[in-house]
Order: C-alpha cells, then sequence, then structure tokens
C-alpha cells in the first residue's frame, strides 16, 4: 500500500524531481522531523519546561552529556533555571513555527487578496496598491516590526501584553511580509488575465470575483508557494531576531530567540550550551526550509524542467 | 552525386518514460538552385530534421544513425566543421522574426558580425556587402536603414533581414523553417518570391519546412510528406499533390480548403484510406429538445453602426498617474474606426484583414471585452452599450458566445473539463438538479464528438483540436444564438481544421446559430462564410456576397488579397 503510493508519487514529475534531489529529501527530512517533534512536543521533549514543578533550580548550569559534570538526564545541558536545554528548544522551536507560520499566513492572505485584486482591476486601485508595497518595502521588517510592537506596548497594558505578545509578533512580521507576496502575484495575475480562458469567463458573465479567485488564483499559486516556502525561514528568524532583542514573546514561554538572549549573557562565563545549541538549531531549521524552497522553485519553473 | 544527401537519419530524444523516436530512417537528396518542401502535421519530426542538418538538437535529443553530407563532406557530429559550415555554407531563417533577430543590436552590427566571422573581409568591406544584400532582399533606402534596431523595422521587413543574415556568407544551403507563418498573406507573398529568386540568381539549394500546402504548392519543386518522424511520401510536388498515394498525404491535400469554389463539407480520409463526405451525426437531437426548436427568422440579430476603439498610449503617457493627460495624436491608435455591419439570423459573416486591421478588437467589442469609444451595438433591437459606453448586462446575456484562436490558453488547465463545461450551466440555470446537469454535459460532450470519458481529465492530456472541441462545448453550454469564431483553426493542423469547420457548420445547421467568423485565411473564408466584410487598418474596405467578392473584388485592396493568397489549385 505504501510502496503503491510512492510508486505513484515517484511517476510524476514533481515527485521524480523530489526524490532525485538529495537536498531536497535530506532538508525536508529534517524539516519534518523538526516539525513532528514541535506539534508533538508533549511527547518528544522529555521535561516540560514551563511546568514550574518540573524544574529545579538544583539541576542549574548542568553541562551537556559529554562534558565533564554532565548527566544522562539533561542530554544537551540546563539552563540558569535549571530547565532541560533540548525540551526547551523543542517547546521553543513550536513557538517560532507557529509565529512563522501564522505570519506568514497573514502575510500571505494579505499580499495575494491586494496583488490579485490591484493586477486584475487595475486603474488607480493598482496605483495605490503597489506604490504601498513600494514603501512598505523601503521600511526594514526588523524596524517595521520594532514600530508595531512599540504601538502595541502603548496600546495594551503590560500586563495583557504578555497574552497578546504572540499575537503583536504574527501581525508585526506578517505586515512586513506581504509585499512581496502582492507584487508576485500582481505580476502573474496580469499574465493570467491576458489568457483567453478569462476572457471566456468575462463572456459567460461570471462576476469579477469569481473570475479572480476560481479562476486565476489556482493559476498563480505555484511562485506564491516558492515565496511563501523562502518567507516561512526569514519569518522564524525575524521571530528570534525580535526575541532576541527583547520585543518578542514574553521568557516565560521562550522561543528560540529567547534562548538566545538568555545564553548570551553566559557565553564569556564558560556555560557556551545555552546559547549555542538553540543558535544551531534556528541555522538546521532555516536552512532546511530554504533549500527546501531552492528545490521548489525550481521544480515547478517548466522552463527549468529537466526532460 | 547530390549537394545535399541526408541517408538513414535516425533521432530520437530518450525521456524519463520513453524514448521518442522523432525521425526514423529518413533518406532524401537535393540538388542545387531546386527548392525541396517538407510537410507533417505538428510533431511529426520537420524542424527536428532542420535542426540536425546544422547540428542544434537539444539534448537530450540526439542522432543514433545515419549521414548528412554536403558536397560530400560528412557533417555529423563533427564539431569543428559543423561550426565552419554553419552560417558559411548554410543559413537558417527561423519562423517568427520578432525574436530571431537580436533587439539590442542595429542591424548593422548583427549582418557585419557575421559577415567578420566566416569571410575573410574589412570592416568596410563588410559594411559595403551589408547594404547590397540589405538592397538584394528588397530593403529601400539601405544605407539609412543599416542604421537602425530591428524593432525598427515591420514583421515582413525583419523577415527581409533575416533572410539577408542568412545569405550574408554565400550559403549554398538554406533552411526556412515555417518562414511565412507569422507574417500576412501580402508579406507572405513577397517572402516567398524573394526565396525563388534568390535561389536560382545564386544557385541554392533551399529546404523549406511549413504546414501550408499552398506555399509548397507555390514554391517547391520536390515535396517529402512526414508522419510520427517517418517520410510517408516523397516526390515531384506536382506529382505528390495530384495524385497523392500515401493516406497521409492524401488527407492533407484533400483537407485544405479549395480557393476557387465554394464546398459544402471539407472530405476527410479515414485511416483505412477511404473518403468521407461528412460526419454529420444525429447526436444534437438531445440538445434540440431542450432547448427548443428555433426558427431564423431573416431579420437583423446584431448591428454595428459607427463603432470606433480608439487606443492611446495610457500607461506610457506620464509618470504621475493622477496628473492630467496631453493626448497627442502621434500616439492614438484607431484600431476600429467607423465600422457598420449588420448580422442577419442564421448566417455566416466572415471577417477578414490582416494582422492590425481590428478584427479581434470588433470581436472584444461585440463580447463586452472592450469598451467602444464610439458609435453603437444592437443585439436583437437591443443596446449592448448605455450612453456612456458602458457594457450593459441586457437579457440576453449569454446568447453571445465566442471561441477562441489558442485552444492552449482558452481553457482554465487547472479545471477538469466536466468544470469548464459546467461551469457555464450552472451561472445560468442557478437550480438545476445534477441529473439535468451531467444530462446536459453529457449531450454538449457527444455532440462535439469527444467520449464522454473524456469529461474526467485536464485540458493538458488532449490534443489542439481536442481541445478546439472543448472549447465549442463551452460557448454552446449557454445555448448562444450567435456564436463569434476568432481564428478557430490557425494554431490547428490542416486535417484537423477540416474536422472542426465541419463540426462548426454541423452545428451552425442544426442548432439555428449565427456566426461571426474571424479569419486571416481567405480559404478557409470563403468555404465557412455567407458573406464577408473585408478590414484594413480598422476601417471596412468591402463588404459583399461570399462569391461576388471573391469573383469581382471592387476594392484594390481585396483584389490583392486574392491574388496573393498562396493557391494549391496553381498546379492541379
Amino acid at each position: 500500500m505504501l510502496l503503491k503510493t510512492y510508486n505513484k508519487i515517484y511517476d510524476t514529475d514533481i515527485g521524480y524531481s523530489f526524490f532525485n534531489s538529495k537536498l531536497a529529501v535530506i532538508s525536508s527530512t529534517i524539516f519534518f522531523v523538526i516539525l513532528f517533534c514541535s506539534v508533538f512536543a508533549g511527547i518528544v521533549a522529555p521535561y516540560n519546561p514551563f511546568d514550574p514543578a518540573s524544574v529545579s533550580l538544583m539541576d542549574a548550569f548542568t553541562p551537556p552529556v559529554w562534558s565533564e559534570g554532565g548527566s544522562f538526564s539533561f542530554i544537551l545541558g540546563t539552563d540558569q533555571q535549571g530547565r532541560d536545554m533540548f525540551s526547551t528548544m523543542i517547546y521553543g522551536s513550536r513557538i517560532s513555527l507557529i509565529v512563522g507560520f501564522a505570519s506568514i499566513i497573514f502575510a500571505m492572505i494579505l499580499g495575494v487578496f491586494l496583488g490579485i485584486t490591484s493586477g486584475y482591476i487595475g486603474g488607480r486601485y493598482e496605483i495605490i496598491v503597489m506604490r504601498l508595497t513600494d514603501v512598505q518595502l523601503t521600511i526594514p521588517s526588523i524596524l517595521m516590526a520594532l514600530l508595531v510592537d512599540g504601538i502595541a506596548r502603548a496600546i495594551i497594558s503590560q500586563s495583557m501584553h504578555d497574552e497578546m505578545a504572540i499575537y503583536v509578533l504574527i501581525f508585526a512580521i506578517g505586515i512586513s511580509e506581504w509585499p512581496q507576496f502582492a507584487r508576485v502575484s500582481r505580476a502573474s495575475t496580469l499574465v493570467e488575465k491576458n489568457k483567453e480562458y478569462v476572457s471566456a469567463s468575462r463572456i459567460i458573465g461570471l462576476s469579477n470575483i469569481l473570475i479572480m479567485f476560481k479562476h486565476i488564483l489556482p493559476n498563480i499559486l505555484r511562485p506564491i508557494l516558492v515565496i511563501a516556502t523562502i518567507g516561512l525561514a526569514l519569518a522564524i528568524i525575524t521571530e528570534s531576531t525580535l526575541s532576541f532583542l527583547g520585543v518578542g514573546v514574553p521568557p516565560t514561554t521562550p522561543s528560540l530567540g529567547t534562548l538566545i538572549r538568555f545564553g548570551n549573557n553566559f557565553l564569556f562565563s564558560g556555560e557556551w550550551w545555552i546559547t549555542f545549541f538553540p543558535a544551531i538549531f534556528l541555522i538546521v531549521l532555516a536552512l532546511s526550509i530554504n533549500l527546501l524552497g531552492d528545490w521548489m522553485r525550481d521544480a515547478l519553473n517548466p522552463k527549468l524542467k529537466k526532460r | 552525386m547530390s549537394f545535399l544527401e541526408v541517408k538513414d537519419l535516425n533521432i530520437s530524444y530518450p525521456t524519463r518514460k520513453e524514448t521518442i523516436v522523432a525521425s526514423k530512417n529518413v533518406e532524401f537528396s537535393l540538388e542545387r538552385g531546386e527548392i525541396l518542401g517538407i510537410v507533417g502535421e505538428s510533431g511529426s519530426g520537420k524542424s527536428t530534421i532542420a535542426n540536425a542538418i546544422i547540428n542544434l538538437i537539444d539534448p537530450p535529443g540526439e542522432i543514433t544513425d545515419g549521414s548528412i553530407k554536403i558536397d560530400n563532406i560528412e557533417l555529423r557530429s563533427n564539431e569543428e566543421i559543423i561550426q565552419n559550415i554553419r552560417g558559411k555554407k548554410i543559413g537558417f531563417v527561423f519562423q517568427d522574426p520578432q525574436t530571431s533577430l537580436n533587439p539590442l543590436f542595429k542591424i548593422k552590427d548583427q549582418l557585419i558580425e557575421t559577415i567578420q566571422a566566416h569571410l575573410n573581409l574589412s570592416y568596410q568591406d563588410s559594411l559595403t556587402k551589408s547594404i547590397q544584400l540589405l538592397k538584394e532582399v528588397g530593403i529601400e533606402n539601405a544605407e539609412k536603414r543599416i542604421e537602425d534596431y530591428p524593432h525598427q523595422f515591420s514583421g515582413g521587413m525583419r523577415q527581409r533581414v533575416v533572410i539577408a543574415l542568412a545569405i550574408s556568407c554565400e550559403p549554398d544551403l538554406i533552411i526556412a523553417d515555417e518562414p511565412t507563418t507569422a507574417l500576412d498573406v501580402s508579406i507572405q507573398y513577397q517572402i516567398l518570391e524573394l526565396l525563388k529568386d534568390l535561389t536560382k540568381k545564386r544557385n541554392l539549394g533551399v529546404i523549406i519546412i511549413t504546414h501550408d500546402m499552398g506555399v509548397i504548392a507555390e514554391t517547391t519543386d520536390k515535396v517529402i510528406v512526414m508522419r510520427y518522424g517517418h517520410i510517408v511520401e516523397q516526390g515531384e510536388t506536382k506529382e505528390l499533390l495530384t495524385n497523392p498515394k500515401s493516406t497521409e498525404a492524401k488527407s492533407l491535400v484533400i483537407s485544405v480548403p479549395p480557393t476557387n469554389k465554394k464546398i459544402d463539407r471539407f472530405k476527410l480520409i479515414s485511416p483505412d484510406g477511404k473518403e468521407i463526405t461528412s460526419n454529420s451525426t444525429n447526436l444534437t437531437k438531445n440538445i434540440i429538445k431542450t432547448w427548443g426548436v428555433r426558427e431564423n427568422k431573416n431579420q437583423k440579430l446584431l448591428e454595428l453602426k459607427d463603432v470606433t476603439k480608439i487606443f492611446d498610449d495610457q500607461s506610457l503617457g506620464s509618470i504621475f498617474p493622477f496628473s492630467s493627460r496631453n493626448k497627442i495624436d502621434d500616439q492614438i491608435v484607431r484600431a476600429v474606426d467607423n465600422v457598420s455591419f449588420d448580422l442577419i439570423e442564421g448566417e455566416t459573416l466572415g471577417l477578414v484583414g490582416e494582422s492590425g486591421s481590428g478584427k479581434s478588437t470588433i470581436a472584444k467589442i461585440i463580447t463586452g471585452l472592450v469598451n467602444p469609444n464610439n458609435g453603437y451595438i444592437k443585439y436583437n433591437n437591443e443596446s449592448l452599450y448605455n450612453s456612456n459606453n458602458k457594457y450593459q448586462i441586457h437579457k440576453s446575456r449569454g446568447q453571445i458566445q465566442m471561441i477562441f484562436q489558442d485552444p492552449y490558453s482558452s481553457l482554465n488547465p487547472r479545471f477538469k473539463v466536466r468544470d469548464i463545461i459546467s461551469e457555464p450551466i450552472k451561472f445560468f440555470q442557478k437550480n438545476i438538479n445534477n441529473n439535468e446537469l451531467s444530462e446536459n454535459i453529457h449531450d454538449l460532450i457527444d455532440i462535439v464528438g469527444m467520449t464522454r470519458q473524456s469529461l474526467d481529465r485536464y485540458p493538458h492530456e488532449f490534443s489542439g483540436g481536442q481541445r478546439q472541441r472543448i472549447s465549442i462545448a463551452r460557448a454552446l453550454a449557454t445555448r448562444p444564438r450567435l456564436l463569434i469564431c476568432d481564428e478557430p483553426t490557425s494554431a490547428l493542423d490542416v486535417s484537423i481544421q477540416a474536422q472542426i469547420l465541419n463540426l462548426l457548420k454541423d452545428i451552425q445547421d442544426e442548432l439555428h446559430l449565427t456566426m461571426l467568423f474571424i479569419s486571416h485565411d481567405l480559404p478557409v473564408i470563403r468555404q465557412m462564410c455567407n458573406r464577408i466584410v473585408v478590414l484594413k487598418n480598422g476601417l471596412v474596405c468591402e463588404s459583399n456576397e461570399t462569391e461576388s467578392l471573391f469573383n469581382t473584388p471592387q476594392h484594390d485592396y481585396t483584389k490583392q488579397l486574392i491574388n496573393l493568397m498562396p493557391k494549391i489549385e496553381s498546379l492541379i
């Protein structure tokens, strides 16, 4: 049964390209292992670092298992509060991934909507939207995110802010990523809208909404999917950067960036593992997503298709 | 010993799943001063052979066997020899003059570069030679025009430059791959005359690859008919066209629309070599039952009066989008200029014209894809546009449908055939139940001669002709009265074209449709239409009954078009 589905997938062009690209297979394996771990963190992780009962300050600063003084109960060591690094990283990556996915979906919906409508409708609406993306692109995404976070802090009270932090973060990253989607989907829409199947739908009398989202959207999904994948890695890195700067998620629920920030304080006092492992983890995660995106860009591009 | 000799040529393209044989045991020869035509349907391997001669087969394709000799020099897979010979001994004319010249270089630079690469000439000599060449291919004011860039030339002029480039190094062989397919009739005639002239004057061997039997009849001495990479028949052009032996050649010759008389239906050749005169079926019975019987009352169905469409260069007008623009007359293109005509119920009206004559724009105006600037259009005595020239949603919406030129882009690639056909039905009959819907779809797919299995497949699984059939089914789904066909067969092979045209005639007869048939192909127009409107640069030149227009054309332009169209009968 499994073999049958494998053969079926292998038979398609995209499947063939996937299984013949070592990079794609390896990077997707790594990505899905990380995804699996973070989704099922409760089962995979040996401890729950957010449960104060399971954390003991006595275990603080335990080095990794292969160093002197290491213990098998904490394979990658513990941080300054005695939390198991391995478990913290898995729970941390969960937050990083949630923020990454949610913000990129937010950016995608916003960007694709504005892109398709401006490409299809044209006129002044298009000019306004595209100039807006130009303005947006001149502001660095980190700056934009800091701005949003700053405004959010001014509006929302401090106690509320910790709860709302993750949503603020998603909004902040999403708002700085949407121009990419808007530009790509507008450009693709301009190509598609001159094709005769769109004319045919217009002659039938279908409404513009139906033509845009039922006929054009499925045909421009490929490039959107590619930038979404690469954008996902970017969103995760942006999230980490913000958390590293201290404007991201609160320390009680640390993401990968927060962990790196904590560890940074102890880097020169010899406790290198607190910052080193989350950093490596982040690099591997971002790299695997980026490589997957690279492969996808080549595989989905009909011009680069190998016979 | 012949000048060019190709023996036992085998070319194959290995792919992941299978090896495609693009040419198998191809053998032919060519003398100097002779024009050889290669015909065949798309995918029959015509271009592959041309590419093999100049060793330009794209990987992973490869010549697996055989030999190609020019003046007894073996060309095959000898990169050094081929480098010297390509361009110097063999000139190549590509199909599309828009893309075969580098847009960033002046004509001068492209010619001189080629000449200096192969002939040992100084810059000044090459320049003189280039000017001479341009004069030879009929470019006026060559001294000045040589300084121009490719985009400053028209399509026909550009093809002349390409030919000048091809003969610049005094080659012995010219290979022309569909040299006139992208050009209008009058320019096609000039280019073919030029090629014939050069062949005689310079004693060249010429290979013309085309799918147009008229071109073959008018220019070539010998012809090769290909199918699936095989040569199915070859011989003297006259002999082959008047007395074809193989089924393939017969079907090619017989499905060419005759230019000198009107026939009722195109003849087709069945695979076993027999003639079929009509493939009309009685499958329309079910459709007529649901549509109700229609009567054509011989009254005006569509009326165009003084319709004008002006395109101005809005997008380039100003950097600042909201500033007011000063319209300069130079930037204004009158795509359609005061065009008026009527369409009587039940007839087929032909719109003929070369590219840029505004015939497609008229179709777009009638269907509401483009708004006119002036004039009115009435359908069934009801105006299609309001006083602000905006398309109105009128009560007969859906009665005007259109069939498009390019079967590869007119069907949404992400939709199954069933969804493509069902969408318009559902749109116009909101509360149709599933049984009725699938019955409707089955009737439509039957009528266009496709199997019901094809409903669950995607458009890319079908050939161009089959896609055009699906396109027709979609157009019929809204129960139209007026069908606009915008060059419905110009992307198809001759025998497929005959099938589609027969299908359109059958459908029109049985469903009492009115048709507006747009084409640049005069023989096709003659077969399809009752009346013809000739357009040039957006203006109506002449309109008349088909037979009187062809027999006694009034306008000079019409006369020119009719005289210049390639005629297969010129030989028979």
